[in-house]
């Protein structure tokens, strides 16, 4: 019979992607040092500006210090029980599909995202990341017809290394914080996206990260480019197998917006979240920064956090161009012993710039969710405007739900609202539904669905339905 | 309409039932056959409320004794989802809000799972929207609460009437309404009352629950029940809800004072 305790069962639906796929994989020793610094810039053949950029985030990381203000608990990480390079075993990236491993195609195929030609999606080109390495990125030639490069950023490197020297590191600078430090000295692969002036991307772009190695962290730099006029929208997914360790996740991505251009920017994480008492799950401590450095650009943040044991995540946008616009959507959900520390900052540097936030918190179980925010508005930001929505929602007794909006402003004329509330699933609620026929499962879902729908419809058309799919699975199961 | 043939629709036997660790229903006992509109009539704390719930099957109301037999087969048993799709409705007396979940969206699930309980397919979206402004005629709707989340901001009488819709939807065969009048201005009840009255029909039937006469007035009752302490003490036709009203409740605590001192005559 339903009551509101039940609620808190339906959310403990188990992990599917769970599965590790056994694969030969050449790994470093565990262990950080000036030499593993160099070791990994030298397996990747990489020129002197880059090491050099990694050797300086590394001795500035040195002198940093583990921020401890987010609300989030964990016993300390060994920075030298980690290995920071993993890759599958297999010489070159492959030029054709053909011959990337079975293991890992079948593996892609398995978390639904297939890469051969006659399955992989008709609308959305895919950058597939195992562990550390990319291994295939479909249909580039279509794209580079548009002048659209999308491939990992070891080729860029490779292919493109004026445009990662102009780039890399202005948005996140290698010192920024202390995992974007240990990012930049240690990060392995990601995905590049440039679009050229004035051309609008004619596909989806995604990239779907999968850890496999139990013992690995992962350091994924994502950079994105959009010159004048240009615009994309682009999603990244994230799976990881069950492991009853904690894995170390802690990626760096950069999106530089020109005149006029709009860059979309939609994840859908999926981490491994532990198991009921907390054991396992990734640590996900991400820096997301965009930068709309040109007049009238747009960028835009829309996040559906499901996984993960610890999220530490701020997608920001700095509105420098006179009259950008910066939004960022989010849902976070948090299950069991999850928590999460999760917001953005949106700064205001040019005239009449505009931001819109609207986050959606749900807590369950014995989880914590906490919003954390800043609207900054500088002398030169006039006539500036700043909407904030946070909303959050409670499922059961034992969930915590936190908001902690900070405005700062020096900036007399300029419009900043914030509002936030907090509501619970009630017993009468689902009663109500139930009463018109409507099975309890189906009520819990149509709530928390409803609840989001300012969110996912800022997705891509087609990860919408997925998102709501991935909510209604987190949220059904073990009643009968 | 009475009529000694018709089905039985709904069979309450010796029902008891409690909050917690409260007793509230002390032996109901009714039978509702099709084309029958009842009345239960009561103070606040009679135990009318409460008999409404266990009908719906809400999770706070415990049954502790008795049986509710719905067309001859056990209702007890039933999910309150599996009692809807299968023709029970409870109009409520306080109607929730749910924001978030389009009212337009809620009453096309609802619907459909209505039918698949009778056996219909579903109504793709188009076929559902005009029904559904059909059905709006019925309480005098305006089409934008369709768009509006459910319940979220309505009065009180908008309330109602979207619960007098949801009936006019569900087609249910037995509707039981909660104090569908309580809040209503004397426009607002004449509307619910012409939705009740004109989706009663020979095969269906209507369980009121309410304090007042005023709802009689506009619904004609064929039975009226009047209920005191968790149990009905007394049916009649429409005219005892008259006399309630002529004589007040205060009779009903004297007969009530009676049984209590005769437990054994109960029944």
């Amino acid at each position: 019979m339903a009551s509101s305790a039940t609620v808190g069962d339906l959310v403990s639906q188990p992990y599917k992607y769970g599965f590790v796929t056994d694969i030969e994989t050449e790994k470093i020793a565990k262990g950080l040092s000036e030499d593993v610094v160099r070791l990994i810039s030298a397996k990747k053949n990489e020129p002197p500006f880059l090491l050099d950029f990694r050797l300086r985030s590394f001795r500035q990381w040195l002198q940093m210090e583990e921020p401890d203000w987010a609300t989030l608990g964990h016993p300390p990480i060994d920075y030298q029980e980690i290995i920071y390079y993993a890759a599958p075993k297999q010489q070159e990236k492959k030029a054709s599909l053909d011959e990337v491993d079975p293991k890992l195609l079948e593996t892609f195929e398995k978390l639904g995202i297939p890469l051969s030609e006659q399955k992989r999606l008709s609308n959305v080109a895919v950058d597939a990341v195992f562990d550390s390495v990319s291994i295939a990125t479909t249909y580039r030639e279509k794209l580079a017809e548009h002048g659209v490069i999308f491939c990992s950023i070891s080729e860029a490197v490779k292919d493109h290394a004026d445009l990662i020297e102009k780039y890399l590191g202005t948005v996140v600078p290698g010192n920024d914080n202390y995992f974007a430090a240990l990012n930049s000295a240690v990060f392995s692969d990601g995905s590049f996206v440039f679009i050229p002036k004035g051309v609008a991307c004619p596909m989806e772009l995604s990239t779907y990260f999968r850890i496999n190695s139990g013992d690995t962290g992962q350091f994924e730099r994502t950079l994105i480019v959009a010159e004048e006029g240009a615009s994309v929208s682009y999603l990244e997914g994230c799976t990881a197998p069950m492991f009853d360790t904690n894995q170390l996740h802690a990626a760096v991505v950069e999106l530089v917006a020109l005149d006029d251009a709009s860059i979309k920017y939609s994840t859908v994480q999926n981490w491994y979240a532990g198991d009921e008492n907390g054991k396992g799950g990734i640590y996900n401590f991400v820096t997301k920064r965009g930068q709309c450095r040109g007049d009238r650009s747009y960028i835009s943040w829309t996040q559906v956090e499901t996984g993960s044991a610890i999220t530490w995540k701020y997608p920001s946008c700095v509105l420098q161009g006179a009259d950008s616009v910066g939004e960022f959507y989010s849902v976070a959900l948090t299950n069991n012993r999850q928590q999460a520390d999760t917001g953005t900052k949106m700064i205001h540097v040019g005239p009449r710039t505009r931001s819109t936030i609207v986050s959606k918190g749900i807590s369950a179980g014995h989880s914590s969710n906490s919003y954390r925010g800043l609207v900054q508005l500088g002398p030169k930001a006039v006539g500036a405007r700043n909407y904030s929505q946070c909303d959050s929602m409670l499922i059961g007794d034992q969930a915590a739900a936190n908001t902690y909006p900070y405005i700062r402003s020096q900036q007399p004329d300029a419009s900043i609202e914030h509002e936030a509330s907090t509501c619970r699933i009630s017993a009468d609620q689902l009663f109500y539904l139930q009463s018109r026929g409507i099975a309890f499962e189906e009520a819990v879902s149509m709530m928390v669905s409803g609840f989001c729908r300012d969110v996912f419809n800022q997705l891509p058309m087609e990860f919408a339905a997925e998102a709501d799919k991935l909510l209604a699975l987190k949220l059904e199961g073990s009643v009968g | 309409m009475i009529r000694p043939d018709a089905p039985v629709l709904l069979e309450i036997r010796d029902l008891t039932a409690r909050v917690e660790d409260q007793p509230i229903l002390k032996g109901v006992s009714l039978t509702i056959r099709a084309g029958e509109i009842h009345a239960v009539m009561g103070r606040n704390g009679s135990g009318k409320s409460t008999l409404s719930k266990v009908l719906a099957g809400h999770p706070a109301y415990t049954v502790t004794g008795g049986s509710v037999h719905y067309r001859g087969e056990d209702l007890l048993g039933l999910e309150p989802e599996l009692r809807a799709r299968a023709g029970l409705f409870l109009g409520f007396q306080y109607p929730v809000e749910i924001p978030g979940v389009s009212n337009l969206e809620f009453l096309r699930v609802a619907t459909n799972a209505r039918r698949a309980g009778k056996g219909e397919e579903e109504l793709d979206t188009f076929a559902f929207e005009d029904l559904v402004r059909e059905r709006l005629l019925v309480v005098q709707m305006d089409p934008a609460f369709l768009e509006r989340s459910v319940n979220e901001g309505f009065s009180g009488g908008e309330k109602k009437r979207n619960e007098i819709l949801q009936m006019a939807l569900l087609e249910p065969l037995v509707a039981v309404l909660d104090e569908t009048d309580s809040g209503l201005d004397i426009d607002a009840l004449r509307i619910v009352a012409g939705g009740v009255n004109h989706l009663a029909g020979p095969d269906n039937a209507t369980l009121l629950i309410t304090h007042y006469q005023r709802l009689l007035d506009v619904i004609t009752p064929d039975y009226v029940h009047v209920m005191a302490a968790g149990r009905i003490l007394r049916t009649g036709g429409k005219e005892l809800a008259l006399e309630l009203e002529e004589r007040g409740y205060d009779w009903v605590d004297a007969e009530l004072a009676a049984l209590e001192r005769t437990p054994a005559e109960v029944g």
